[in-house]
């Protein structure tokens, strides 16, 4: 039981980390690699909000969101558009993707570092017990676990029932086919991008109650969005989605039941043995 | 051999004789740089070797390396040096060769982040083996190995590679997986074994990380995880080498140089924002020379016949 | 096409004008360089303790005035470098600060792996080089190979040893039963930790009932400190690293984990840790302490908080400090930029420091402290080697609720 609800919580976290990346990668089919530095920008704004106004993380949110979002629209429309653009097909979309970013995320961290210099922060805020089935968790991991569930269902409900959620997975099928049915593909595809940006900033200031983070550590959390993504089968959000409590449950029930040694041991290998199998990620399907 | 062939080994003869001819101005600092060219050049070419021809981006690089590192800081006590290289050549071969069977059946972007994963489960293991297993003194690799030992035996590994990728290139091998890479459907169906064709190349540029590891083990003289199997090695290593152009063999090489040369440059230039100023550098390079530096040079060179 | 060739030639532009701009130089100052992490995995230490040492000693030393040499007082002009928390990166900057910029002297780098890969360019270069954040069992080795290397932290064994000394005594004083939960992060300094004081442990007559490691960058330990607590035991111990140092003490707090002797190595002793857990950080043993009510400490605290705009550590800032001191004054007593002279003069003399005195015999410092514990708003040292002032250790209070 104790296994379970932690290895929830942990999935909780992780789905936070994991589902902007996917809206990002399997929509606008940009592979992030600032992704990691997008979060922990959303932790420092958390900290500066609690830090200088007193602000809880949690109604932080209602300011850090909306600011990411504009800002990864921007970030879209000036520097990635014209890749997009330029490239001739998926690959070459891919290799220029993965160069870019990495560039913006050496901005990021750099800007980061000027701003608040590369001590390591942390706060604390709702760091109490709370007793789930009489075994104590600590209550802010509850609260983002919550962020994520809400986080979750509203994209979900987003993608599957409305509208614009219909464009935005026509366009992650196929965009060629999208664009024929008159979808605005690079509309479609800055939302998405713009969207995943705010929902990693999002995750970054819910998982700054309880991590300790500095300005360099993005490269951790990007590393562990991919592998999340990758193997939830890149299209589809519901895939990260699982994939993350798969992850969280795993290595929980590693760390309890064998030793915490090998926990990320078992999850690498979880995720090498499930693409081995099932090459195209848990819920992706057969492209070829 | 052609005549064009036989100029640009002459080239290359030249070029490296003055390479080798560095740690003899007795500049410290510019053999350092040296150490970090050549390092990244022979990591960046046999990376190439496989990817450029393949399509397959490869992020094993630093779980190669990191091994290759280890092999030297844990054997350095019991073993001569030359016995611990081999030895790491033959575990690089050997996991390159596993790996390479497991992950046939993936492509593109699967792929890409299999690799990775990989690399961080072979860290994840060495350090839990070696909690659970090792000794307390950590791992201290002090010899008498000095710099210019080690920049000279990195051009020779380099300039071994660039005869395999010479000698691949020209074989039946090397036109095999020209094949794979533009259509591997159609590879299949022209009787090609596409494999064992990939299988070779991963393990060829998978032995040579492991050994440039084991040589670079000497110079940082204490083997800590976290730098070994360094995540950030690998993803340098695919930058430089699409900085460069991956479809050529001398495309790596011409992006590594540059990009070492301004890396240091900032370094040196603007010490409280390095980062900040590489990610700029870093963005305009990509905006500014789609095709790699390979790309770019053979388009002037086209042009260049093209007034003739 | 021409977009393009305005870009390239703007990138040419602005290489160009970074080749163009080199700081003024003026000949009546001595050239100090500095290299360290400013960004990577060890960035988040050397802010806290080598980064504003190096401005704090800057400028103490130029507000009076510079070093005093034969030929007039001298200025300090720092030139600083990141090496981004890669050894080759480090490797290349001493190289460039000692052939390129020509500086005078150079500041030891941040962390044992840095240090021991630099080692042999100070030597080569003929630079002394006064090791701070450092702690190896090599040192022998190290000394003997290097004249001109000098450590100030002590060796791991010692480092081991005295965690377990304390605990020990508490044990024979009747605080606190045999029973050890023991946990390692999977790292380089973590793992040689806990391999070192296992046999240790088990001769002082201790019985380690957990002992597990968990990677470094988890980011759940829930897990380790339901497991240690499940063991029952009288003693915790974490050879930690900073990040997993707060999330254990967060997760011991969460999970109730009450013991009587609480030990996290690396970061306990960093005023974060005292910021995040306020009053539940009392009694909790760390890596490192010091005297910090001794004049010159207060004295170097309050200036610390003054110049830098942050607070000081307790374990290492003020190490690195003294370290700079050292240098000054082997610099000041030679008179000259003699490096051969400077370092003959540290080996062979006695420092007054803001740690109290400082002699290298066989270029390692032997007085420093090993353990400290939260004792009100301070981080008090309770057991060092040959350092006067140790507390008395006291048992950690339950957590607040």
């Amino acid at each position: 039981m104790e296994i379970i609800i932690g290895g929830i919580l942990l999935g909780g976290t992780y789905a936070l980390i994991a589902m902007g990346l996917q809206l990002q990668y399997g929509v606008a089919r940009i592979m992030n690699l600032a992704n990691g530095e997008i979060l922990v920008a959303g932790s420092f704004a958390a900290l500066w909000l609690f830090a200088g106004a007193q602000l809880s993380p949690v109604l932080s949110l209602i300011i850090v969101v909306p600011i990411a979002f504009v800002g990864n629209w921007l970030i879209y429309q000036y520097f990635l558009l014209p890749l997009v653009k330029r490239s001739k097909n998926q690959g070459q979309l891919e290799v220029d993707s993965i160069l870019s970013t990495f560039g913006i995320s050496f901005i990021f961290v750099g800007v980061m570092h000027a701003i608040f210099g590369g001590e390591y922060f942390n706060y604390e805020y709702l760091e109490i017990p709370f007793q789930v089935f009489e075994e104590p968790f600590a209550l802010n991991r509850i609260v983002a676990f919550l962020g994520a569930a809400i986080a979750a269902a509203c994209l979900y409900f987003w993608l599957n029932q409305t509208r614009s959620g219909l464009k935005l997975r026509a366009v992650s099928v196929n965009p060629d086919a999208a664009n024929l049915v008159a979808i605005n593909v690079n509309r479609a595809s800055a939302m998405a991008f713009a969207l995943g940006g705010a929902v990693t900033a999002g995750g970054g200031a819910l998982i700054s109650m309880f991590v300790t983070f500095d300005a360099s550590i993005g490269v951790l959390f990007t590393m562990k969005a991919l592998i999340i993504v990758i193997l939830g089968g890149v299209k589809e959000i519901r895939g990260s989605i699982v994939a993350a409590f798969v992850l969280g449950l795993a290595e929980t029930a590693v760390a309890s039941l064998i030793d915490p040694g090998l926990t990320l041991a078992s999850a690498f290998l979880l995720f090498i043995l499930i693409l081995l199998f099932r090459p195209q990620g848990l819920f992706g399907r057969q492209t070829s | 051999m052609t005549g064009a062939e036989v100029r640009n080994f002459a080239v290359a003869i030249v070029l490296f004789a003055l390479a080798a001819l560095i740690p003899l101005t007795g500049s410290g600092y510019w053999l350092s740089i040296g150490v970090s060219i050549a390092t990244y050049m022979v990591l960046s070419t046999s990376w190439a070797l496989f990817s450029g021809p393949t399509h397959y981006i490869s992020l094993a690089t630093g779980a190669f390396y990191g091994i290759g590192m280890y092999v030297v800081g844990l054997g350095i006590e019991i073993l001569p040096y030359p016995v611990l290289l081999l030895i790491a050549a033959v575990l690089g071969a050997a996991l390159a060769a596993l790996v390479g069977l497991a992950t046939l059946r993936l492509s593109g972007v699967y792929f890409v982040i299999f690799t990775l994963g990989l690399a961080e489960l072979i860290r994840q293991l060495v350090n839990w083996g070696q909690t659970t297993q090792g000794s307390s003194s950590g791992l201290y690799v002090l010899t008498d190995i000095s710099e210019p030992m080690i920049y000279w035996q990195l051009l020779g590994l380099g300039a071994i590679v660039y005869l395999l990728g010479w000698w691949i290139n020209r074989s039946r091998l090397g036109f095999a997986l020209r094949i794979i890479g533009n259509d591997e459907v159609v590879a299949v169906h022209s009787g090609i074994n596409t494999a064992s064709a990939k299988i070779i190349l991963f393990v060829v540029s998978g032995t040579v990380a492991t050994v440039t590891g084991a040589l670079l083990a000497p110079r940082l003289s204490y083997i800590e995880s976290s730098i070994a199997f360094s995540p950030m090695l690998s993803f340098l290593v695919v930058i430089m080498a699409l900085l460069g152009g991956a479809h050529r063999l001398w495309g790596p090489i011409i992006g590594v140089v540059p990009f070492m040369l301004v890396w240091d440059l900032v370094t040196a230039k603007f010490p409280n924002q390095t980062t900040l100023v590489l990610g700029i550098c870093f963005l305009l390079i990509v905006y500014a020379i789609p095709h790699g530096l390979a790309g770019l040079v053979e388009k002037y060179r086209a042009r260049a016949r093209g007034a003739f | 096409m021409f977009r393009r060739t305005i870009l390239s030639t703007a990138a040419a532009g602005l290489v160009a004008a970074a080749l163009a701009f080199q700081p003024a130089q003026a000949a009546d100052t001595i050239k100090i360089g500095a290299s360290a992490p400013k960004t990577g995995p060890l960035a988040g230490g050397a802010a806290t303790t080598q980064w504003p040492n190096v401005r704090l000693w800057v400028h103490d030393v130029n507000s009076r005035g510079g070093l005093k040499l034969k030929d007039g007082q001298k200025k300090i002009e720092l030139i600083e470098y990141d090496d981004r928390t890669t050894p080759g990166e480090a490797i290349k900057n001493i190289q460039r600060l000692a052939t390129q910029d020509k500086v005078d002297f150079i500041l030891a780098p941040f962390g044992t792996g840095f240090t021991i890969a630099t080692a042999p360019i100070f030597n080569k270069l003929g630079y002394p080089q006064l090791a701070v954040s450092a702690i190896t069992d090599k040192i022998p080795a190290l000394t003997k190979r290097y004249d001109n290397i000098f450590f100030m932290l002590g060796s791991t064994t010692t480092f081991t040893n005295s965690v377990v000394d304390i605990l020990k005594k508490m044990k024979d004083d009747g605080k606190i039963g045999k029973r050890v939960a023991m946990v390692n992060v999977a790292d380089a300094f973590g793992i040689e930790l806990a391999n070192a004081a296992r046999p240790v442990f088990k001769k002082a007559g201790f019985e380690i009932v957990y002992d597990k490691s968990y990677p470094l960058g988890s980011q759940d330990l829930s897990p380790v400190i339901k497991g240690a607590k499940a063991s029952n035991p009288d003693a915790f111990v974490a050879w930690s690293y900073p990040p997993d140092t707060f999330a254990l003490t967060a997760q011991a707090k969460i999970n109730d984990l009450n013991v009587k002797a609480f030990y996290t190595a690396v970061a306990t002793a960093y005023p974060a840790f005292k910021g995040k857990f306020k009053a539940d950080a009392e009694g909790i043993l760390g890596a490192g302490g010091i005297d910090p009510d001794t004049p010159a400490l207060k004295e170097y605290f309050k200036r610390h908080k003054e110049v830098t705009g942050k607070d000081a550590d307790y374990w290492a800032s003020a190490v690195t400090y003294a370290s700079f001191q050292i240098l000054e004054q082997a610099i000041e007593a030679v008179g000259t930029l003699d490096r051969k002279a400077v370092t003959e003069y540290i080996k062979k003399n006695e420092f007054k420091t803001v740690i109290g005195p400082v002699k290298y015999d066989n270029q390692n410092s032997a007085r420093y402290w090993t353990v400290g514990q939260w004792q009100g708003n301070k981080f008090y040292g309770v057991s060092s080697r040959g350092r006067p002032g140790a507390k008395a250790i006291i048992e950690k209070p339950a957590w607040n609720k």
